[in-house]
């Protein structure tokens, strides 16, 4: 076969593999800003993180903001910490915003729910390094059981 | 007794072979570089190892994709859960199915081929008579088609979850009526750039390496009779089989471990 | 005499076969050598060692100012750009055109440009008489084709020394007696030195300026035609003459014929 040809068919097949690549990164991929660019840490302790992962979304109003970036135990209290890492441009929390560990759905994943607190002159306002005081565990399903139980043993 | 001599003589075996594979190849890419002669013939092997290949991978990518819709399909829809489809049909092709199925397809398509056509070479003498020209046949048939295996193959790869996505959505969407909306962003929603498709890409760079590398490799040492060319063609596959599969154990473990 | 190879006591084994065992063979610059024995003495072996292809475990090649068993990889492809060998099989690149494959030397190692390449291509494959099968694949050539096209593609850049593994196999008497004239003009206008190994003891001779008489394993008559027909050796007379029995054996080494016969279905 001639050469220009194959040159020809050479190149078809290299701008099909970049389609296939523009297809996958716009249509497939994650396209939040949450991700990309600049994120700032903030910390949030939970006694219990149930299904929570590293890399669960962090919403505030169903928007994702953010991501788990980490999850320890904390040697001390025994508590999880959870590393938050936020989008930049999402940077106006307010320190009297709370964290809850939520489910999307009957099945879904866990994910964090961020809830905006009110602001006040006296209200700082959450930076890079920052906790959230105010959080709200995992709902267990056997703890939840167990408090339904018992209720209905005091009725 | 006889075992072990069996296991310590197939050990060195395989040690020797990786270090003569090893040595081969380092031979065939490590030298002053020829941009001038090297890319006509990497163009010529890109068309024999990726455009030939294209056809087998898009329409098998195509049909995997809609065998993944139609399963995923019905296996979530019992638990009310087919917005889902769109992240299960996406990731399983990302993460595994396109790199892995991919560089099956193409160990059995062009790894076999390029087998056979090097130990042709070698059986009719052309490698020797490269040899006699001054002209060393693994800078001039080797390097071109081991970088045209290492870019092929990615590529393909991309084409292949990209092909299979779209059977998933033709299958789930136009065919079992899961949401359109949901399909797309419930799978934006969890497909992720770096983790997903840069991962995904990285092994199928892997696995390109390893395979392009065994079929020259047995090609280009294949005894120069047709048992020996096809005993050759046949460890291609069968090796470079086991060695995506295994590879790809490993990889998934230390990327999503 | 001034010998463009010598190569000096070599020993060589293939596995467990002995094939040479101290053989010595001169090639004088300039001149036509040409290599005889029987079938399977190591004729292609010793144009193989020459070429560095293959390394005897003894003794030693040399070629202009190379000691050939000692060269790295590199210095070895230096060495080739001077010699070219036609193979016994041809061994023309099959995915390229006789032109192609006869260009492909110049494309290789000068920097000539398309038309001077297309103009030496066209003389070389005039001169083996297939310059109307430039177009043609190798394996749309018959076997005598293929073997003068590779022929043309090892005279391609005219190097110092060419040798040339049966070139006359499988050639009708008229372009048998062309290639005859072209390996000695090559010779005698270009002053080329070539090797060439022939079983056709009278295209040989009237061509040979020095002759190599292998067998058995080392060298049994060495000299100009002349000096070889004057020989007292027996192997070299019978190899000669072509007589079916004497001192060369016509088989392979084998057990007694007769009790091999009879042994019946025992495979030795
Ligand atoms: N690849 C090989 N492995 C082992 N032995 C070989 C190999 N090639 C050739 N031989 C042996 O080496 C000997 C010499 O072979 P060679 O090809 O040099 O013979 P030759 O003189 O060229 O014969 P012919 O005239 O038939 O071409 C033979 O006895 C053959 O059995
Ligand atoms: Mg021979």
């Amino acid at each position: 076969m001639e050469t220009r040809k194959i040159e020809l068919l050479v190149g078809v097949f290299i701008s099909a593999a970049v389609v296939a690549l523009i297809f996958l990164a716009l249509q497939v991929a994650n396209q939040s800003s949450a991700m990309r660019g600049e994120t700032y840490t903030l910390y949030a302790n939970f006694d219990n993180i149930g299904g929570l992962k590293v890399r669960s979304p962090v919403k505030v109003g169903g928007v994702v903001v953010g991501r788990v970036a980490n999850i320890e135990l904390d040697p001390e209290y025994f508590e999880a910490v959870v590393e938050l890492q936020i989008s930049k441009s999402f940077s106006q929390f307010p320190e009297t915003s709370s964290a809850s560990i939520l489910t999307s759905g009957l099945l879904g994943e866990q994910y964090i729910g961020l809830e905006p607190g009110f602001m006040d002159d006296d209200v700082f306002v959450l930076e890079d390094g920052d906790s959230i005081f105010s959080t709200n565990s995992a709902v267990v399903l056997e703890e939840l059981i167990g408090q339904f139980l018992f209720s209905q043993g005091d009725n | 007794m006889t075992f072990f001599i069996k296991i310590g003589r197939n050990t060195l075996n395989i040690l020797q072979g990786v270090g003569a594979a090893s040595i081969m190849l380092f031979q065939a890419l490590v030298g002053k570089p020829e941009p001038r002669k090297m890319f006509p013939l990497l163009i010529r092997q890109l068309y024999v190892v990726g455009v030939q290949s294209m056809l087998i991978i898009l329409i098998s990518g195509l049909f995997i994709g809609m065998v993944l819709g139609l399963q995923g399909y019905t296996i979530l829809v019992d638990f009310g859960a087919e917005q889902a489809l769109g992240p299960m049909v996406a990731l399983s092709l990302l993460r595994e199915l396109g790199p892995v199925v991919t560089a099956l397809l193409f160990a059995g398509r062009a790894g076999s081929a390029l087998t056979a056509e090097i130990g042709l070479m070698r059986a009719t003498e052309q490698l020797s008579s490269l040899e006699m020209m001054a002209v060393d046949p693994l800078r001039r048939v080797v390097a071109p088609r081991f970088w045209a295996g290492f870019i092929s193959m990615p590529l393909l790869a991309l084409m292949f979850s990209a092909v299979g996505i779209y059977g998933g959505f033709l299958v789930g969407v136009q065919w079992l009526g899961v949401d359109d909306g949901a399909f797309w962003s419930v799978m934006q929603a969890s497909v992720e750039w770096q983790n997903d498709i840069l991962n995904g890409f990285i092994k199928s760079l892997v696995f390109a390496i390893v395979v392009t590398w065994i079929a020259l490799y047995k090609g280009y040492t294949a005894a120069p009779t047709s048992p020996g060319i096809s005993a050759a063609t046949t460890q291609t596959v069968v090796y470079s089989s086991l060695a995506v599969l295994g590879l790809d154990f490993v990889l998934t473990a230390v990327m999503f471990g | 005499m001034d010998n463009l190879v010598e190569v000096k006591d070599i020993y060589f084994k293939r596995g467990d076969t002995l094939i040479y065992e101290d053989v010595s063979v001169q090639v004088p610059r300039g001149k036509v050598t040409a290599i005889m024995g029987p079938s399977g003495c190591g004729k292609t072996t010793l144009l193989r060692l020459i070429g560095g292809q293959l390394k005897p475990q003894k003794g030693s090649i040399r070629f202009a100012d190379y000691e050939i068993t000692e060269l790295g990889r590199n210095q070895l492809f230096e060495a080739r750009k001077r010699m070219s060998m036609l193979f016994q099989s041809g061994a023309l690149f099959s995915d390229i055109t006789v032109f192609e494959n006869v260009a492909f030397p110049l494309r290789e190692h000068t920097n000539l440009p398309e038309n001077i390449i297309a103009t030496v291509v066209k003389m070389k494959l005039e001169a083996v008489g297939l310059r109307g099968a430039g177009k043609l694949f190798p394996q749309e050539l018959s076997g005598g084709m293929a073997r003068r096209a590779a022929l043309a593609r090892s005279i391609a850049l005219d190097p110092e020394l060419i040798m040339y593994d049966e070139p006359f196999a499988g050639q009708d008497p008229i372009s048998m007696g062309m290639l005859v004239k072209l390996i000695r003009s090559l010779n005698s206008t270009l002053g080329l030195t070539s090797i060439v190994v022939s079983h056709d003891i009278h295209e040989v001779m009237s061509i040979a300026d020095h002759v190599v008489i292998l067998a058995n394993k080392t060298v049994v008559g060495q000299g100009t035609p002349e000096e070889l027909k004057r020989d007292g050796n027996d192997l070299v007379q019978q190899f000669l003459r072509g007589e079916a029995d004497g001192p060369v054996p016509f088989h392979y080494a084998a057990s007694e014929y007769e009790s091999d016969l009879l042994a019946g279905g025992q495979k030795k």
